[in-house]
């Protein structure tokens, strides 16, 4: 049994690859069936977001496995594989299961530590099983991936630092007025960054949130939502003074903040120190408004420049990560070789054996007296009855060891022998 | 012997702050400012011990220098109180150390205390000058690092040193704190000092260097006061002021003060 992925993502595919191999929702069915009919291709899962299309998928022989699902992914789409072939990645056995654990502990993702990714994950893990594409294994490692990207959430500081760019800047903010406290933060256009960002200010115990929009009924509903003011579009300007953190995304095609209009507002509040956040592409904001004293300019660019910064100093986190990872992939690895026939048949010997044994002795101890002859009878007595009852579950593993059905046989018998019995219980840990 | 454990305390207070800044473990400044404030203790000790010994205050000579490093640490243990900002601890700390050092380094001639050292407003001068002047030593401290903090978030190098020094809101706070309790102290000692003029030379003014360097000293802190107030002069340029003052005031202090031996007095 051979666990493989195929697949691309930011790192290896530009957009417009990628959305041509995303799987629309209500396309994902069909698509779990398709997978599954591939030769070869026991389980599968499908997880498509904006920036991966990753196939997982148990098989029984890899280079056989890859060609059938690269072949999937082709058919299903309908375009070439010569197009994107380029573009896929493909790894296998234990690169595979360390790239899912990576992936959904954020390790793998364009701004790391952010925890979008673990709950896309659950979705295609749940869309996988709800349409059974999802068998025993599948089960397992993804129960593992979640823990894994739980035990790397509480116990690494990668998803609570400044990962994202509204997060960070916020921390920025902090940094040039020591407490958001009672600061006004003024929103130009709308952009969902621009909200995300206007949210994490809410949470800093700012006072008032201005907010202004080309079309004012845009600035009224959103100024509703964030229990601000709304604010006219065309004068927005003249209320510049009483604003100390300014979020600008509009879609104009010049720049709509001028160096003269952020003189004019410090002026009037007394040169108190203003913060601008320029994250439209083209800027709003012109960039000589840095050079002001006491006012501070970031645009995109130096907002991306702090994450990676950020970044930088997490990565003795990102170590600990890694660590968390190969810990835990030693464990799955270590569950997935008991789930070959050769060791489960020892193990259910090696059961039997053991309770023949312990009855044994205890039978002998109330029997005084017997003979070497009487007791050697007993011992192929019970020899008989253990290897009379293994024997036919036994055989149905070996029946069972090439088909389709060969995993749930096992995973049962190691059930029903008690061989998992650790396992077991380390499974319900994570589903409660 | 109480000298020498008060002189390694501000040396272990050094390290101390110093591998904070390092670590940034608060655990570390919490015992930094522990040490500091037993040989700020320590400290007030010597001094009081010693003053019989003087016979005279310890406003003139070298042990000038004890003094003032005392304030400045009292000071800052103020401000730290308030702020928290136990990075301003790993440049007080060593200056503390470096001043009471050279006490014991610069060879204390034969003092003779003339008579009009022994007028009462002679300590009072001196007294308000010295802690005016350790207030604007710090406050000189914070706008060094209101320079540094500010070239980080304007240039977005957002690393190491961006890290480790406290907000510019902070920073400038502590700017403006320091001139409004200083600027009233140092205004004390320029009249007790025409006070004391007077009582013993019987003239308000004497042209000597140290007077007169003091009063452009005295005008440039007033002009930032107002335009504080005012219009609003804050951050880089009150840190460029505050910088400006407090170097004019260590050279008048250690060019007049020690090469040529205090006020001109004829």
């Amino acid at each position: 049994m051979n666990i493989i992925v195929v697949g691309l993502n930011h790192k290896t595919a530009p957009v417009e690859i990628r959305e041509k191999l995303s799987f629309q929702p209500q396309l994902l069915e069909e698509a779990h069936k398709r997978l599954l009919k591939a030769p070869g291709v026991t389980e599968g899962m499908i997880l498509s977001t904006c920036n991966r299309v990753e196939v997982y998928s148990c098989v029984n022989d890899i280079d056989s496995g890859i060609r059938e699902v690269k072949g999937f992914l082709s058919a299903f789409h309908n375009l070439p594989l010569e197009r994107f072939e380029e573009h896929l990645f493909v790894c296998s056995a234990e690169e595979a299961l360390k790239h899912l654990f990576r992936v959904a502990s954020s390790l793998d993702s364009m701004v790391v530590g952010e925890p979008q990714i673990l709950g896309q994950i659950k979705d295609a893990y749940q869309t996988s099983c709800k349409y059974k594409a999802a068998g025993v294994i599948l089960n397992k490692l993804l129960h593992r991936a979640f823990s894994t990207a739980k035990r790397v959430r509480t116990e690494t500081k990668i998803a609570s630092s400044a990962v994202s760019i509204s997060y960070a800047a916020v921390e920025l903010a902090k940094k040039i007025f020591g407490s958001l406290e009672g600061k006004v933060v003024m929103l130009v256009g709308a952009g969902e960054m621009c909200e995300l960002a206007a949210k994490h200010f809410m949470n800093s115990g700012i006072k008032d949130i201005y907010v202004t929009n080309r079309t004012f009924e845009r600035a009224e509903k959103l100024a509703e939502e964030f229990k601000g003011t709304p604010v006219n579009f065309n004068e927005f300007q003249h209320t510049l003074h009483k604003v100390d953190i300014l979020l600008s995304s509009t879609g104009a095609t010049h720049y709509i903040i001028k160096p003269e209009d952020v003189t004019e507002a410090l002026r009037a509040r007394k040169q108190k120190p203003m913060f601008f956040i320029d994250i439209a592409v083209p800027r709003d904001i012109d960039p000589k408004v840095n050079d002001i004293d006491n006012v501070y300019l970031y645009d995109i660019d130096d907002m991306q420049g702090v994450i990676e910064a950020n970044v930088k100093g997490r990565s003795k986190e990102a170590e600990k990560a890694e660590g968390i990872i190969a810990e835990e992939l030693m464990v799955f690895i270590h569950w997935l070789k008991t789930l070959d026939l050769t060791p489960t048949i020892v193990g259910i010997r090696e059961r039997g054996e053991e309770i023949r044994r312990k009855e044994l002795e205890k039978a002998l101890s109330h029997l005084n007296g017997l003979s070497p002859e009487q007791i050697k009878v007993l011992e192929s007595l019970t020899s008989a009855i253990v290897n009379k009852l293994i024997h036919n579950p036994i055989v149905a593993l070996k029946t069972h060891a090439k088909d389709h059905y060969r995993d749930m046989y096992l995973e049962a018998a190691r059930n029903m022998f008690n061989l998992a019995e650790k396992e077991k219980i380390e499974t319900e840990e994570l589903e409660e | 012997m109480l000298f020498y454990i008060t002189l390694f305390l501000y040396l272990a207070a050094t390290a101390g702050y110093i591998s904070y800044l390092i670590t940034l473990k608060k655990p570390i400044s919490l015992i930094s400012t522990s040490i500091l404030i037993v040989s700020f203790i320590l400290h007030a000790a010597v001094i009081t011990l010693r003053y019989p010994e003087l016979g005279h205050p310890p406003f003139i000579g070298i042990e000038t220098l004890s003094f003032l490093a005392w304030a400045i640490v009292g000071i800052y243990l103020l401000v730290e109180w308030r702020y928290k900002v136990y990075v301003l601890g790993s440049i007080v700390s060593p200056i503390a150390f470096i001043l009471l050092l050279l006490t014991v380094i610069i060879p204390e001639g034969e003092l003779h205390v003339p008579s009009y050292l022994r007028s009462i407003w002679f300590p009072l001068h001196v007294g308000f000058a010295f802690l005016g002047n350790a207030i604007f030593s710090l406050a000189c401290a914070a706008g060094i690092m209101y320079l540094i903090q500010e070239r980080q978030v304007k240039g977005h190098h957002l690393g190491g040193i961006y890290k480790r020094l406290p907000s510019l809101e902070v920073l400038d706070e502590i700017n403006e704190m320091c001139l409004f309790i200083g600027f009233p102290l140092m205004t004390f000692g320029i009249i007790t000092g025409f006070i004391w003029s007077n009582a013993v030379w019987k003239t308000f003014w004497n042209w000597s260097p140290r007077a007169i360097f003091s009063i452009i000293t005295w005008l440039l802190y007033a002009t930032l006061l107002a335009g504080r107030l005012s219009v609003g002069w804050r951050g880089r340029r009150a840190a460029v002021l505050a910088i400006t003052g407090f170097s004019i005031m260590i050279a008048t202090y250690f060019v007049i003060n020690i090469i040529w031996g205090g006020h001109a007095f004829k």
